[in-house]
């Protein structure tokens, strides 16, 4: 990944581990990172992608009901 | 031995089921969902690999909305308690299994109301029967999806086409064909469908799980259990999103492994081929059977009528005897008795003796079959002796 990197944060690893498999397979880079420390969430892993690719990312996630809390750009 | 008791459980299993299960104790081992570390993400991801390969199998939209549990049972369990309230009435089948039968009667001491509509000697259910037996507060239709005692198939798609009609849910049992049986949620109008893992899905025991539709909120399917999930644990109260909400404590993770293993050896099977190898052998069976002298073979004679399971009985011998002896003698295995479904046994007549039940699957050959009809005759030429 090149660019700015943004975190997508959800409510569970089981909707991260989705997430990351889902836009893998659309060709969009990503990893399951743990989350950074000042971002709140709990559920331990976030996804890291390009934050060019943030609106594809989200839209993607919603049509295939993956839930996402939050994504922030990562400092 | 030739095992013909694929109904209580499948086995031999494929040998990729045990490689999986070795692989993840071996080299994954670490808790889902749990932690962050790579370990853990690889658990996780076996974990969502069996959602959704099951998913594709039981084209459920959602692999999300696939909740794993410890069996079957279970979760038939959580859809009958979680969904039924006081004042609610339930429309079931007179051949139902105790994994249904058990926790309706136990709701009708809270105050859920039953009908169990009869089914014809051979296990066949009228969806006219079901229709009416609809009352003004019907709230869900439970049914099998296949009796596990003769074998008989009910008419899901049809029943799933009435509950819409009527606005109720369906809760389908389909653990005695989710794997053998093409099963497709989203066309059937099946809005809950409690499977297990370890029969035809081929999978272990201790495996299972309630594919949960779009009409079914989670505000309406109370959690049976309540505890820890890796999420939201900065609060005490449950999660309310899937499938956090149904699955607290440390899931079977290796168990998962194996599943999601047992059900990619059914897809590349192909359920349709192992659907027709399995008509074909149950019809030889069944015809075998006939053809015996002293002989009862019970459910419908077409074995496109039915799923694996096969019950029969040899006249003057218990069932108990005759399995004892085509296991001593022949090594022969089959399930003896009323198969945990006393309804299923009175509705072919055979309370409280029951039956024996032969249960093929797909590793059997046609020369174990052969052999295993030699061996009921001769016990029957026995018998008569």
């Amino acid at each position: 990944m090149k660019g700015t990197e943004c975190v997508i944060l959800f409510f569970t690893s089981n909707h991260a581990i989705r997430a990351e498999k889902l836009l893998g397979r659309a060709q969009l880079p990503c990893r399951l990172t743990p989350v950074p420390r000042h971002l709140s969430s709990d559920c331990g892993v976030c996804v890291r992608i390009d934050c060019g690719d943030r609106d594809a990312a989200e839209r993607l996630l919603a049509a295939q009901r993956v839930e996402f809390e939050a994504t922030h750009p990562v400092a | 031995v030739i095992y013909l008791d694929n109904a209580a459980t499948s086995w031999p299993k494929p040998p990729e089921v045990a490689r999986a299960m070795g692989h993840f104790l071996d080299e994954v081992g670490a808790n889902p969902g749990r932690s962050a570390h790579r370990l853990s993400i690889a658990a996780g991801r076996i974990v969502d690999d069996a959602r959704e390969v099951l998913a594709q199998l039981l084209n459920a939209p959602d692999p999300l909305r696939i909740v794993f549990g410890a069996n079957g049972t279970e979760a038939i369990n959580l859809a009958l308690r979680g969904l039924l309230r006081t004042g609610d009435h339930v429309v079931t089948s007179g051949i139902e299994h105790n994994a249904v039968m058990r926790p309706l009667r136990a709701l009708e001491r809270v105050g859920v109301s039953i009908t169990v509509v009869p089914c014809d000697p051979e296990g066949r259910l009228a969806v006219a029967d079901v229709e009416a037996a609809l009352l003004p507060t019907t709230k869900l239709i439970a049914i099998t999806h296949a009796s596990n005692v003769m074998g008989t198939l009910t008419p899901v798609s049809e029943i799933g086409a009435l509950a819409r009609r009527h606005d109720l849910l369906l809760l389908v049992d389909a653990a005695a064909t989710a794997g053998c049986h093409p099963i497709d949620v989203t066309h059937d109008a099946i809005d809950l469908l409690a499977f297990t893992g370890h029969k035809a899905l081929h999978g272990p025991m201790g495996t299972g799980g309630l594919v949960i539709g779009d009409r079914v909120s989670i505000g309406q399917l109370a959690p049976l259990k309540f505890g820890g999930t890796g999420s939201h644990s900065d609060s005490e109260e449950q999660p309310t999103f899937l499938p956090d909400a149904y699955e607290s404590g440390t899931p079977n993770a290796v168990g998962l492994a194996g599943l999601d293993a047992g059900v990619r050896w059914v897809m590349q099977q192909g359920l349709g081929a192992l659907r027709a190898r399995l008509v074909a052998t149950t019809q030889r069976l069944s015809d075998g059977l006939r053809m015996i002298p002293g002989v009862t073979v019970y459910g419908p004679p077409r074995a496109e009528e039915r799923c694996s399971a096969l019950s029969f009985n040899i006249n003057g011998l218990a069932p108990s005897e005759v399995g004892l002896q085509l296991d001593d003698a022949h090594g022969i295995l089959a399930r003896v008795g009323l198969h945990c479904a006393p309804g299923a046994h009175r509705t072919l007549g055979t309370f409280p003796d029951g039956t024996v039940r032969f249960a093929p699957g797909p590793f059997l050959s046609a020369e174990d079959i052969e052999r295993a009809l030699a061996a009921v005759a001769a016990v029957a030429r026995e018998a008569r002796s």
